[in-house]
Protein backbone atom coordinates (compact mmCIF):
# COMPACT_ATOMS: atom_id res chain seq x y z
CA UNK A 1 0.00 0.00 0.00
CA UNK A 2 1.76 3.66 -0.93
CA UNK A 3 0.77 6.94 -0.09
CA UNK A 4 -2.26 7.75 -2.06
CA UNK A 5 -4.41 5.14 -0.55
CA UNK A 6 -3.21 5.88 3.08
CA UNK A 7 -4.34 9.87 2.30
CA UNK A 8 -7.14 9.27 0.82
CA UNK A 9 -8.27 7.22 3.16
CA UNK A 10 -7.94 9.28 6.15
CA UNK A 11 -9.26 12.12 3.80
CA UNK A 12 -12.73 9.85 3.79
CA UNK A 13 -12.04 9.74 7.34
CA UNK A 14 -11.91 13.16 7.80
CA UNK A 15 -15.47 13.29 6.17
CA UNK A 16 -17.00 11.05 8.53
CA UNK A 17 -15.69 12.48 11.29
CA UNK A 18 -16.82 15.46 10.24
CA UNK A 19 -20.74 13.96 9.73
CA UNK A 20 -20.40 12.92 13.31
CA UNK A 21 -19.34 16.23 14.42
CA UNK A 22 -22.15 18.14 12.36
CA UNK A 23 -24.51 15.33 13.95
CA UNK A 24 -23.29 16.52 17.29
CA UNK A 25 -22.73 20.35 16.91
CA UNK A 26 -26.41 20.98 15.04
CA UNK A 27 -28.84 20.96 18.19
CA UNK A 28 -25.86 23.12 19.42
CA UNK A 29 -25.93 25.57 16.63
CA UNK A 30 -29.93 25.84 16.49
CA UNK A 31 -30.14 26.22 20.27
CA UNK A 32 -27.17 28.92 20.04
CA UNK A 33 -28.34 30.57 17.04
CA UNK A 34 -32.23 30.78 18.68
CA UNK A 35 -31.79 30.93 22.25
CA UNK A 36 -28.20 32.10 22.45
CA UNK A 37 -28.53 28.98 25.50
CA UNK A 38 -25.21 26.88 25.78
CA UNK A 39 -26.26 23.58 26.85
CA UNK A 40 -23.26 21.88 28.89
CA UNK A 41 -25.48 18.80 29.02
CA UNK A 42 -25.87 18.33 24.22
CA UNK A 43 -23.29 15.66 25.20
CA UNK A 44 -25.70 13.69 27.31
CA UNK A 45 -28.01 13.52 24.84
CA UNK A 46 -25.10 11.71 22.51
CA UNK A 47 -25.26 9.35 25.11
CA UNK A 48 -28.93 8.88 25.96
CA UNK A 49 -29.25 8.29 22.11
CA UNK A 50 -26.45 5.41 21.87
CA UNK A 51 -28.36 4.10 25.40
CA UNK A 52 -31.67 4.26 23.43
CA UNK A 53 -29.93 2.43 20.84
CA UNK A 54 -28.67 -0.03 22.96
CA UNK A 55 -32.29 -0.61 24.37
CA UNK A 56 -34.34 -1.15 21.08
CA UNK A 57 -32.25 -3.54 19.99
CA UNK A 58 -32.68 -5.57 22.63
CA UNK A 59 -36.39 -5.12 21.80
CA UNK A 60 -36.08 -5.78 17.77
CA UNK A 61 -33.09 -7.53 16.98
CA UNK A 62 -32.23 -8.62 13.71
CA UNK A 63 -31.25 -6.70 11.07
CA UNK A 64 -33.66 -3.16 10.95
CA UNK A 65 -32.87 -2.72 14.90
CA UNK A 66 -31.04 -0.12 13.93
CA UNK A 67 -33.39 1.54 11.74
CA UNK A 68 -35.91 1.38 14.75
CA UNK A 69 -33.47 2.78 16.96
CA UNK A 70 -33.07 6.18 14.96
CA UNK A 71 -36.82 7.36 15.79
CA UNK A 72 -36.97 6.01 19.15
CA UNK A 73 -33.31 7.93 20.04
CA UNK A 74 -34.80 11.15 18.24
CA UNK A 75 -37.95 10.83 20.33
CA UNK A 76 -36.78 10.18 23.69
CA UNK A 77 -33.51 12.87 23.25
CA UNK A 78 -36.48 15.62 22.13
CA UNK A 79 -38.36 14.07 25.34
CA UNK A 80 -35.81 15.09 27.57
CA UNK A 81 -35.18 18.00 25.80
CA UNK A 82 -38.02 19.12 26.47
CA UNK A 83 -38.41 18.90 30.20
CA UNK A 84 -34.64 20.58 30.54
CA UNK A 85 -35.68 23.35 28.44
CA UNK A 86 -39.14 23.74 30.41
CA UNK A 87 -37.80 23.06 33.98
CA UNK A 88 -34.21 24.98 33.64
CA UNK A 89 -33.62 26.50 30.36
CA UNK A 90 -36.66 28.65 30.32
CA UNK A 91 -36.43 29.59 34.00
CA UNK A 92 -32.74 30.56 33.70
CA UNK A 93 -32.95 32.17 30.16
CA UNK A 94 -31.89 35.45 31.49
CA UNK A 95 -28.79 34.78 33.10
CA UNK A 96 -26.43 32.51 30.46
CA UNK A 97 -23.94 32.01 33.29
CA UNK A 98 -26.28 30.39 35.20
CA UNK A 99 -27.56 28.41 32.25
CA UNK A 100 -24.16 27.08 31.90
CA UNK A 101 -23.37 25.88 35.42
CA UNK A 102 -26.88 24.49 35.48
CA UNK A 103 -26.91 22.26 32.51
CA UNK A 104 -23.53 20.89 33.29
CA UNK A 105 -24.87 19.98 36.42
CA UNK A 106 -27.39 18.62 34.60
CA UNK A 107 -24.84 16.72 32.30
CA UNK A 108 -23.28 15.19 35.29
CA UNK A 109 -26.18 13.67 36.60
CA UNK A 110 -27.26 12.07 33.92
CA UNK A 111 -23.83 10.28 32.97
CA UNK A 112 -24.16 9.15 36.86
CA UNK A 113 -27.39 8.04 36.36
CA UNK A 114 -26.27 6.12 32.67
CA UNK A 115 -23.35 4.85 35.41
CA UNK A 116 -25.96 3.28 37.75
CA UNK A 117 -28.05 2.03 35.41
CA UNK A 118 -26.03 0.60 32.54
CA UNK A 119 -22.50 0.31 34.58
CA UNK A 120 -19.46 2.12 34.08
CA UNK A 121 -17.32 -0.12 31.62
CA UNK A 122 -20.18 0.51 28.61
CA UNK A 123 -22.43 -1.52 26.28
CA UNK A 124 -22.18 -2.71 22.61
CA UNK A 125 -24.25 -2.04 19.91
CA UNK A 126 -23.56 -4.14 17.30
CA UNK A 127 -23.49 -2.84 13.57
CA UNK A 128 -26.17 -4.84 11.82
CA UNK A 129 -24.84 -7.27 9.06
CA UNK A 130 -25.29 -5.36 6.05
CA UNK A 131 -23.12 -2.66 7.78
CA UNK A 132 -20.85 -5.30 8.55
CA UNK A 133 -18.41 -5.39 5.95
CA UNK A 134 -15.95 -2.94 3.80
CA UNK A 135 -15.24 -2.09 -0.01
CA UNK A 136 -11.49 -2.18 -1.08
CA UNK A 137 -10.42 -0.39 -3.98
CA UNK A 138 -8.95 -3.29 -6.25
CA UNK A 139 -6.21 -1.88 -8.23
CA UNK A 140 -5.08 1.31 -9.66
CA UNK A 141 -3.73 4.37 -7.67
CA UNK A 142 -6.06 3.62 -4.60
CA UNK A 143 -5.33 0.05 -4.44
CA UNK A 144 -6.06 -0.92 -0.63
CA UNK A 145 -8.27 1.49 0.36
CA UNK A 146 -10.82 -0.07 2.71
CA UNK A 147 -13.86 1.81 3.20
CA UNK A 148 -16.00 0.70 6.01
CA UNK A 149 -19.87 0.70 5.49
CA UNK A 150 -20.47 2.15 8.61
CA UNK A 151 -18.72 5.32 7.77
CA UNK A 152 -20.81 5.39 4.53
CA UNK A 153 -23.83 5.32 6.74
CA UNK A 154 -22.70 8.13 9.12
CA UNK A 155 -21.95 10.31 6.34
CA UNK A 156 -25.66 9.11 4.84
CA UNK A 157 -27.30 9.93 7.77
CA UNK A 158 -25.61 13.37 8.02
CA UNK A 159 -26.63 14.51 4.40
CA UNK A 160 -30.21 13.41 5.03
CA UNK A 161 -30.10 15.14 8.18
CA UNK A 162 -28.67 18.37 6.92
CA UNK A 163 -30.90 18.01 4.12
CA UNK A 164 -34.11 17.66 6.19
CA UNK A 165 -33.07 20.33 8.26
CA UNK A 166 -32.42 22.55 5.72
CA UNK A 167 -35.93 21.92 3.85
CA UNK A 168 -37.53 22.40 7.10
CA UNK A 169 -36.37 25.77 7.90
CA UNK A 170 -36.46 26.78 4.08
CA UNK A 171 -40.01 25.46 3.06
CA UNK A 172 -42.50 24.95 5.87
CA UNK A 173 -44.39 27.03 8.09
CA UNK A 174 -42.70 25.79 11.23
CA UNK A 175 -39.36 27.36 9.53
CA UNK A 176 -40.75 30.51 8.44
CA UNK A 177 -41.48 30.70 12.39
CA UNK A 178 -38.00 29.46 13.54
CA UNK A 179 -36.81 32.77 10.95
CA UNK A 180 -38.87 35.08 11.44
CA UNK A 181 -38.07 34.91 15.98
CA UNK A 182 -34.77 34.23 14.59
CA UNK A 183 -34.42 37.70 12.94
CA UNK A 184 -36.80 39.95 15.27
CA UNK A 185 -38.30 38.04 18.50
CA UNK A 186 -39.98 40.88 19.90
CA UNK A 187 -41.47 41.48 16.50
CA UNK A 188 -42.15 37.76 15.75
CA UNK A 189 -44.58 38.02 18.92
CA UNK A 190 -46.41 40.98 17.96
CA UNK A 191 -47.39 39.45 14.62
CA UNK A 192 -49.20 36.42 17.00
CA UNK A 193 -46.11 33.96 16.72
CA UNK A 194 -46.15 31.73 20.26
CA UNK A 195 -42.48 32.39 20.43
CA UNK A 196 -41.95 29.69 23.67
CA UNK A 197 -43.29 27.02 21.48
CA UNK A 198 -40.74 28.07 18.73
CA UNK A 199 -37.97 28.39 21.24
CA UNK A 200 -39.33 24.52 22.78
CA UNK A 201 -39.47 22.95 19.14
CA UNK A 202 -36.39 24.34 18.15
CA UNK A 203 -35.09 23.27 21.77
CA UNK A 204 -36.17 19.62 21.06
CA UNK A 205 -35.07 19.38 17.31
CA UNK A 206 -31.51 20.14 18.52
CA UNK A 207 -31.36 17.08 21.34
CA UNK A 208 -33.69 15.16 19.01
CA UNK A 209 -30.27 15.46 16.45
CA UNK A 210 -28.12 14.84 19.23
CA UNK A 211 -30.23 11.31 19.96
CA UNK A 212 -29.75 10.45 16.71
CA UNK A 213 -26.19 10.86 16.78
CA UNK A 214 -25.27 8.88 19.40
CA UNK A 215 -27.33 5.70 17.45
CA UNK A 216 -24.65 6.57 14.89
CA UNK A 217 -21.94 6.77 17.23
CA UNK A 218 -22.67 3.66 19.30
CA UNK A 219 -21.98 1.82 15.62
CA UNK A 220 -18.13 3.18 15.91
CA UNK A 221 -17.55 1.68 19.86
CA UNK A 222 -19.23 0.87 22.87
CA UNK A 223 -21.71 3.60 24.35
CA UNK A 224 -20.63 4.55 27.92
CA UNK A 225 -21.33 6.88 30.34
CA UNK A 226 -19.22 9.77 29.17
CA UNK A 227 -19.18 8.79 25.20
CA UNK A 228 -20.83 12.54 24.67
CA UNK A 229 -18.00 14.37 26.49
CA UNK A 230 -15.81 13.31 23.67
CA UNK A 231 -17.49 14.27 21.27
CA UNK A 232 -19.00 17.97 22.43
CA UNK A 233 -15.52 19.37 22.97
CA UNK A 234 -14.95 19.56 18.97
CA UNK A 235 -18.88 19.93 18.99
CA UNK A 236 -18.27 23.35 20.55
CA UNK A 237 -15.67 24.12 18.81
CA UNK A 238 -17.64 23.20 15.62
CA UNK A 239 -20.33 26.00 16.56
CA UNK A 240 -17.42 28.19 17.87
CA UNK A 241 -15.65 27.88 14.56
CA UNK A 242 -18.80 27.84 12.59
CA UNK A 243 -20.51 31.19 13.41
CA UNK A 244 -22.30 30.68 16.56
CA UNK A 245 -25.36 29.40 15.50
CA UNK A 246 -25.14 29.53 11.57
CA UNK A 247 -26.01 26.00 10.10
CA UNK A 248 -23.85 26.80 6.71
CA UNK A 249 -20.79 27.64 8.85
CA UNK A 250 -21.60 24.55 11.20
CA UNK A 251 -21.71 22.03 8.13
CA UNK A 252 -18.51 23.45 6.70
CA UNK A 253 -16.71 23.79 10.17
CA UNK A 254 -17.13 20.55 10.91
CA UNK A 255 -15.52 19.72 7.66
CA UNK A 256 -12.65 21.64 8.24
CA UNK A 257 -12.31 20.09 11.90
CA UNK A 258 -13.07 16.55 10.71
CA UNK A 259 -10.30 16.92 7.95
CA UNK A 260 -8.15 18.64 10.03
CA UNK A 261 -7.85 15.91 12.56
CA UNK A 262 -7.54 13.24 10.41
CA UNK A 263 -5.06 14.76 8.21
CA UNK A 264 -3.08 15.78 10.93
CA UNK A 265 -3.36 12.02 12.18
CA UNK A 266 -1.08 10.83 9.98
CA UNK A 267 1.87 12.94 11.25
CA UNK A 268 1.05 13.36 14.64
CA UNK A 269 -0.43 10.89 17.36
CA UNK A 270 -4.21 11.52 18.51
CA UNK A 271 -3.40 13.80 21.61
CA UNK A 272 -0.90 15.75 19.44
CA UNK A 273 -3.67 16.16 17.04
CA UNK A 274 -6.08 17.50 19.56
CA UNK A 275 -4.21 19.77 20.56
CA UNK A 276 -3.00 20.98 17.61
CA UNK A 277 -6.92 21.34 16.44
CA UNK A 278 -7.09 23.88 19.62
CA UNK A 279 -4.41 26.10 18.81
CA UNK A 280 -5.97 25.93 14.95
CA UNK A 281 -9.40 26.83 16.32
CA UNK A 282 -7.96 29.58 18.57
CA UNK A 283 -5.50 30.85 15.85
CA UNK A 284 -8.88 31.42 13.94
CA UNK A 285 -10.82 32.96 15.98
CA UNK A 286 -8.30 35.84 16.23
CA UNK A 287 -8.14 36.59 13.00
CA UNK A 288 -12.55 36.12 12.10
CA UNK A 289 -14.02 36.10 15.51
CA UNK A 290 -16.96 35.72 13.67
CA UNK A 291 -16.80 32.40 12.58
CA UNK A 292 -16.41 31.23 8.96
CA UNK A 293 -20.14 32.16 7.81
CA UNK A 294 -20.65 35.57 9.98
CA UNK A 295 -24.50 37.58 10.22
CA UNK A 296 -25.87 36.74 13.35
CA UNK A 297 -29.36 37.18 12.23
CA UNK A 298 -29.08 35.34 9.42
CA UNK A 299 -27.77 32.42 11.28
CA UNK A 300 -31.00 29.92 11.02
CA UNK A 301 -31.53 30.54 7.34
CA UNK A 302 -29.73 27.06 6.16
CA UNK B 1 -72.53 55.32 21.73
CA UNK B 2 -70.48 52.85 20.73
CA UNK B 3 -68.24 50.19 22.46
CA UNK B 4 -65.41 50.34 24.06
CA UNK B 5 -62.66 48.05 22.15
CA UNK B 6 -59.68 48.98 24.31
CA UNK B 7 -59.57 50.55 27.69
CA UNK B 8 -56.85 51.51 29.91
CA UNK B 9 -57.35 51.90 33.70
CA UNK B 10 -54.34 53.53 35.60
CA UNK B 11 -51.78 52.08 33.07
CA UNK B 12 -48.11 52.53 34.16
CA UNK B 13 -44.81 50.72 32.99
CA UNK B 14 -41.34 51.07 33.44
CA UNK B 15 -37.76 50.10 31.55
CA UNK B 16 -36.05 48.58 34.60
CA UNK B 17 -36.37 50.82 37.45
CA UNK B 18 -36.93 54.14 35.63
CA UNK B 19 -40.56 54.29 34.85
CA UNK B 20 -42.04 55.72 31.80
CA UNK B 21 -45.43 55.65 31.53
CA UNK B 22 -48.01 57.21 34.54
CA UNK B 23 -51.35 56.36 35.06
CA UNK B 24 -52.91 56.25 31.29
CA UNK B 25 -56.37 56.54 31.40
CA UNK B 26 -57.51 55.78 28.03
CA UNK B 27 -60.71 54.60 25.69
CA UNK B 28 -60.60 53.82 22.29
CA UNK B 29 -64.07 53.35 20.80
CA UNK B 30 -64.53 50.65 18.53
CA UNK B 31 -64.52 52.20 14.93
CA UNK B 32 -63.08 55.22 15.91
CA UNK B 33 -59.82 56.53 15.55
CA UNK B 34 -57.28 57.89 18.12
CA UNK B 35 -54.29 59.87 17.20
CA UNK B 36 -51.81 60.14 19.64
CA UNK B 37 -49.58 63.15 19.70
CA UNK B 38 -46.48 64.34 21.57
CA UNK B 39 -43.35 65.77 21.35
CA UNK B 40 -40.34 63.66 20.97
CA UNK B 41 -39.61 61.12 24.10
CA UNK B 42 -42.64 61.40 25.81
CA UNK B 43 -43.62 58.30 25.92
CA UNK B 44 -45.95 57.57 22.59
CA UNK B 45 -44.04 54.69 21.60
CA UNK B 46 -44.47 53.05 25.10
CA UNK B 47 -47.53 53.07 25.36
CA UNK B 48 -48.14 51.06 22.03
CA UNK B 49 -45.44 48.91 23.03
CA UNK B 50 -47.40 48.66 26.13
CA UNK B 51 -51.00 47.94 24.39
CA UNK B 52 -49.41 45.40 22.53
CA UNK B 53 -47.59 43.57 25.68
CA UNK B 54 -43.99 44.08 24.37
CA UNK B 55 -43.37 45.85 27.65
CA UNK B 56 -44.98 44.74 31.13
CA UNK B 57 -47.56 46.86 33.10
CA UNK B 58 -46.39 47.79 36.17
CA UNK B 59 -49.35 49.43 37.54
CA UNK B 60 -53.28 49.50 36.37
CA UNK B 61 -55.03 47.20 34.21
CA UNK B 62 -56.01 46.73 30.55
CA UNK B 63 -59.07 45.53 28.67
CA UNK B 64 -59.80 44.86 24.70
CA UNK B 65 -62.93 43.67 24.25
CA UNK B 66 -64.01 43.74 27.44
CA UNK B 67 -61.57 41.02 28.28
CA UNK B 68 -58.89 42.40 30.98
CA UNK B 69 -55.90 41.53 28.74
CA UNK B 70 -53.45 42.99 31.37
CA UNK B 71 -51.60 39.95 31.95
CA UNK B 72 -51.18 38.33 28.20
CA UNK B 73 -47.53 38.47 26.16
CA UNK B 74 -47.36 40.11 22.74
CA UNK B 75 -48.48 37.23 21.29
CA UNK B 76 -51.71 36.41 22.69
CA UNK B 77 -52.79 39.93 22.39
CA UNK B 78 -52.04 39.58 18.75
CA UNK B 79 -54.27 36.95 18.53
CA UNK B 80 -57.11 38.61 20.36
CA UNK B 81 -57.09 41.13 17.36
CA UNK B 82 -54.55 43.78 18.19
CA UNK B 83 -52.55 44.42 15.30
CA UNK B 84 -48.94 46.26 15.57
CA UNK B 85 -47.10 48.79 12.84
CA UNK B 86 -44.29 49.36 15.26
CA UNK B 87 -41.99 52.63 14.64
CA UNK B 88 -38.83 52.06 12.64
CA UNK B 89 -41.75 48.99 10.89
CA UNK B 90 -39.19 45.83 11.76
CA UNK B 91 -39.56 43.99 8.78
CA UNK B 92 -38.03 40.78 8.69
CA UNK B 93 -34.99 41.68 6.83
CA UNK B 94 -33.88 37.95 5.45
CA UNK B 95 -37.77 36.76 5.06
CA UNK B 96 -39.41 37.76 1.51
CA UNK B 97 -42.95 40.08 1.24
CA UNK B 98 -45.05 37.11 1.08
CA UNK B 99 -43.14 35.28 3.93
CA UNK B 100 -43.62 38.70 6.34
CA UNK B 101 -46.86 38.44 5.21
CA UNK B 102 -47.47 35.35 5.96
CA UNK B 103 -46.10 35.74 9.32
CA UNK B 104 -48.86 38.01 10.04
CA UNK B 105 -51.30 35.31 9.65
CA UNK B 106 -50.17 33.69 12.27
CA UNK B 107 -52.51 35.96 14.63
CA UNK B 108 -55.58 34.00 13.43
CA UNK B 109 -54.43 31.04 15.18
CA UNK B 110 -57.51 29.77 17.19
CA UNK B 111 -60.09 32.64 16.14
CA UNK B 112 -63.28 31.70 15.55
CA UNK B 113 -64.30 32.64 11.84
CA UNK B 114 -60.99 33.78 11.51
CA UNK B 115 -58.55 32.72 7.96
CA UNK B 116 -61.85 31.43 6.43
CA UNK B 117 -63.62 35.02 6.75
CA UNK B 118 -61.63 36.86 4.09
CA UNK B 119 -61.22 36.38 0.09
CA UNK B 120 -57.84 34.83 0.03
CA UNK B 121 -55.38 35.84 -2.54
CA UNK B 122 -53.84 33.59 -5.56
CA UNK B 123 -50.61 35.82 -4.90
CA UNK B 124 -49.90 34.27 -1.02
CA UNK B 125 -51.14 31.26 0.66
CA UNK B 126 -53.53 32.88 3.14
CA UNK B 127 -52.93 35.83 2.35
CA UNK B 128 -55.75 38.21 2.26
CA UNK B 129 -56.95 39.98 -1.00
CA UNK B 130 -57.27 43.31 0.13
CA UNK B 131 -53.94 43.78 1.07
CA UNK B 132 -52.78 43.21 -2.47
CA UNK B 133 -55.67 45.96 -3.26
CA UNK B 134 -54.44 48.54 -0.90
CA UNK B 135 -51.13 48.17 -1.86
CA UNK B 136 -50.66 46.84 -5.56
CA UNK B 137 -46.68 47.59 -5.11
CA UNK B 138 -46.80 44.44 -2.93
CA UNK B 139 -47.34 41.98 -5.40
CA UNK B 140 -44.76 43.40 -7.39
CA UNK B 141 -42.05 42.79 -5.17
CA UNK B 142 -43.39 39.74 -3.55
CA UNK B 143 -39.91 37.68 -4.05
CA UNK B 144 -37.87 40.56 -2.66
CA UNK B 145 -36.04 40.45 0.46
CA UNK B 146 -37.43 42.76 3.31
CA UNK B 147 -34.16 44.48 4.12
CA UNK B 148 -33.80 45.86 0.64
CA UNK B 149 -36.72 47.60 0.16
CA UNK B 150 -37.32 51.16 0.32
CA UNK B 151 -39.01 52.86 3.57
CA UNK B 152 -42.26 53.27 1.48
CA UNK B 153 -42.49 49.83 0.54
CA UNK B 154 -41.37 48.33 3.76
CA UNK B 155 -43.62 50.72 5.83
CA UNK B 156 -46.60 49.63 3.39
CA UNK B 157 -45.47 45.99 3.95
CA UNK B 158 -45.46 46.49 8.00
CA UNK B 159 -48.97 47.58 7.36
CA UNK B 160 -49.87 44.73 5.11
CA UNK B 161 -48.48 42.41 7.53
CA UNK B 162 -50.50 43.85 10.25
CA UNK B 163 -53.58 43.27 8.71
CA UNK B 164 -52.64 39.77 7.46
CA UNK B 165 -54.05 38.91 11.21
CA UNK B 166 -57.29 40.70 10.46
CA UNK B 167 -57.16 43.08 13.43
CA UNK B 168 -60.03 44.44 15.65
CA UNK B 169 -57.45 47.44 16.88
CA UNK B 170 -54.69 48.58 14.31
CA UNK B 171 -51.35 50.47 16.07
CA UNK B 172 -49.54 52.61 14.02
CA UNK B 173 -46.68 54.13 14.97
CA UNK B 174 -45.79 57.17 12.91
CA UNK B 175 -46.08 55.38 9.62
CA UNK B 176 -44.89 57.96 7.21
CA UNK B 177 -42.16 59.17 9.27
CA UNK B 178 -38.73 59.42 7.03
CA UNK B 179 -41.06 58.26 3.81
CA UNK B 180 -40.76 60.18 0.87
CA UNK B 181 -43.54 62.78 -0.15
CA UNK B 182 -44.30 60.90 -2.88
CA UNK B 183 -45.55 57.50 -1.41
CA UNK B 184 -46.54 59.15 1.97
CA UNK B 185 -49.97 60.46 0.15
CA UNK B 186 -50.22 56.52 -0.66
CA UNK B 187 -50.01 55.38 2.71
CA UNK B 188 -52.54 57.71 4.13
CA UNK B 189 -55.10 57.24 1.53
CA UNK B 190 -54.68 53.47 2.74
CA UNK B 191 -54.97 54.37 6.27
CA UNK B 192 -58.43 56.05 5.01
CA UNK B 193 -59.78 52.67 3.03
CA UNK B 194 -58.33 50.80 5.92
CA UNK B 195 -61.02 52.47 8.17
CA UNK B 196 -63.74 52.69 5.72
CA UNK B 197 -63.78 49.27 3.81
CA UNK B 198 -62.43 47.17 6.51
CA UNK B 199 -64.11 48.76 9.94
CA UNK B 200 -60.84 48.79 11.46
CA UNK B 201 -60.13 50.83 14.69
CA UNK B 202 -57.10 52.64 15.00
CA UNK B 203 -54.72 54.05 17.59
CA UNK B 204 -51.95 56.13 15.64
CA UNK B 205 -48.77 57.84 16.86
CA UNK B 206 -48.95 60.90 14.40
CA UNK B 207 -46.06 64.08 14.37
CA UNK B 208 -48.26 65.88 11.62
CA UNK B 209 -51.57 67.85 12.95
CA UNK B 210 -52.90 67.61 9.58
CA UNK B 211 -52.81 64.68 8.81
CA UNK B 212 -54.12 63.40 12.39
CA UNK B 213 -56.64 66.09 12.47
CA UNK B 214 -58.25 64.95 9.04
CA UNK B 215 -58.30 61.04 9.45
CA UNK B 216 -58.45 60.65 13.34
CA UNK B 217 -62.02 61.60 15.77
CA UNK B 218 -60.54 62.21 18.88
CA UNK B 219 -56.56 63.19 19.95
CA UNK B 220 -54.62 62.68 22.98
CA UNK B 221 -51.78 64.45 24.20
CA UNK B 222 -48.84 63.20 25.97
CA UNK B 223 -46.36 64.81 28.60
CA UNK B 224 -43.20 62.95 30.17
CA UNK B 225 -45.23 59.71 30.31
CA UNK B 226 -48.58 61.21 31.03
CA UNK B 227 -51.87 61.63 29.03
CA UNK B 228 -52.32 65.38 29.75
CA UNK B 229 -54.92 66.30 27.34
CA UNK B 230 -57.92 64.78 25.77
CA UNK B 231 -60.14 66.06 22.85
CA UNK B 232 -61.95 65.69 19.84
CA UNK B 233 -60.91 66.40 16.44
CA UNK B 234 -64.19 67.64 15.56
CA UNK B 235 -64.49 70.09 17.85
CA UNK B 236 -61.30 71.94 18.57
CA UNK B 237 -58.78 72.87 15.73
CA UNK B 238 -55.06 71.59 15.68
CA UNK B 239 -53.81 74.93 15.77
CA UNK B 240 -55.21 74.98 19.83
CA UNK B 241 -52.93 71.95 20.57
CA UNK B 242 -49.95 72.81 18.91
CA UNK B 243 -48.28 74.71 20.89
CA UNK B 244 -48.58 70.93 23.16
CA UNK B 245 -46.74 69.48 20.56
CA UNK B 246 -44.28 71.38 18.73
CA UNK B 247 -40.71 72.46 20.17
N1 LIG C 1 -35.73 50.41 25.57
C1 LIG C 1 -35.69 51.47 26.40
N2 LIG C 1 -34.99 51.42 27.54
C2 LIG C 1 -34.95 52.46 28.39
N3 LIG C 1 -35.59 53.62 28.18
C3 LIG C 1 -36.32 53.74 27.06
C4 LIG C 1 -36.40 52.67 26.11
N4 LIG C 1 -37.20 53.07 25.09
C5 LIG C 1 -37.58 54.32 25.41
N5 LIG C 1 -37.06 54.74 26.57
C6 LIG C 1 -37.27 56.03 27.23
O1 LIG C 1 -38.65 56.17 27.48
C7 LIG C 1 -39.09 57.48 27.18
C8 LIG C 1 -40.21 57.45 26.15
O2 LIG C 1 -39.69 57.00 24.90
P1 LIG C 1 -40.63 56.71 23.67
O3 LIG C 1 -41.79 55.94 24.16
O4 LIG C 1 -39.80 56.09 22.62
O5 LIG C 1 -41.06 58.17 23.26
P2 LIG C 1 -41.77 58.71 21.93
O6 LIG C 1 -42.23 57.54 21.14
O7 LIG C 1 -42.89 59.54 22.43
O8 LIG C 1 -40.77 59.52 21.20
C9 LIG C 1 -37.86 58.24 26.70
O9 LIG C 1 -37.35 58.97 27.78
C10 LIG C 1 -36.89 57.17 26.31
O10 LIG C 1 -35.58 57.57 26.53
MG1 LIG D 1 -41.71 56.98 19.23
Amino acid sequence: MGEWPLIAGQIFNGFSVASLYVLAALGLALSFGLMRVINMAHGEMLMLGGYLAYLTLQVVPGPLGILAAMPVAFLGAAAVGAVLETTLIKRLSARPLDTLLATWGVSLILQQAARNIFGAIGVDVRAPDWLNHAYTVPSGLLEGLTIPATRLFILGVAFAVMGALSLLLARTRIGLLVRAVNQDRGMAAASGINVRAVDLSVFCLGTGIAGLAGVVLALLGPVTPNVGQSYVVPAFLVVVLGGLGSLKGTAIASLIVGLFSALVQILVDVSLAQVLLLLFVIGFIQFRPQGVVAVRSRALDA
Amino acid sequence: MADTLLKLDGVATAYGQSQALWDIDLEVPAGSAVALIGRNGVGKTTLLKTIIGAQRLSGGRMTFQGRDVSALGPHQRARAGIGYVPQGRHIFPHLTVRENLETGLSALAGRAGGAGAMSKSAIGAGIPDHIFDLFPKLAQIINRKGGVLSGGEQQQLAIGRALAGQPRLLLLDEPTEGIQPSVVQQIEDALRRIRAELGVTVLIVEQYLDFAWSFADSYRVMQRGRIIRAGSTREETAAEVAHLVNI
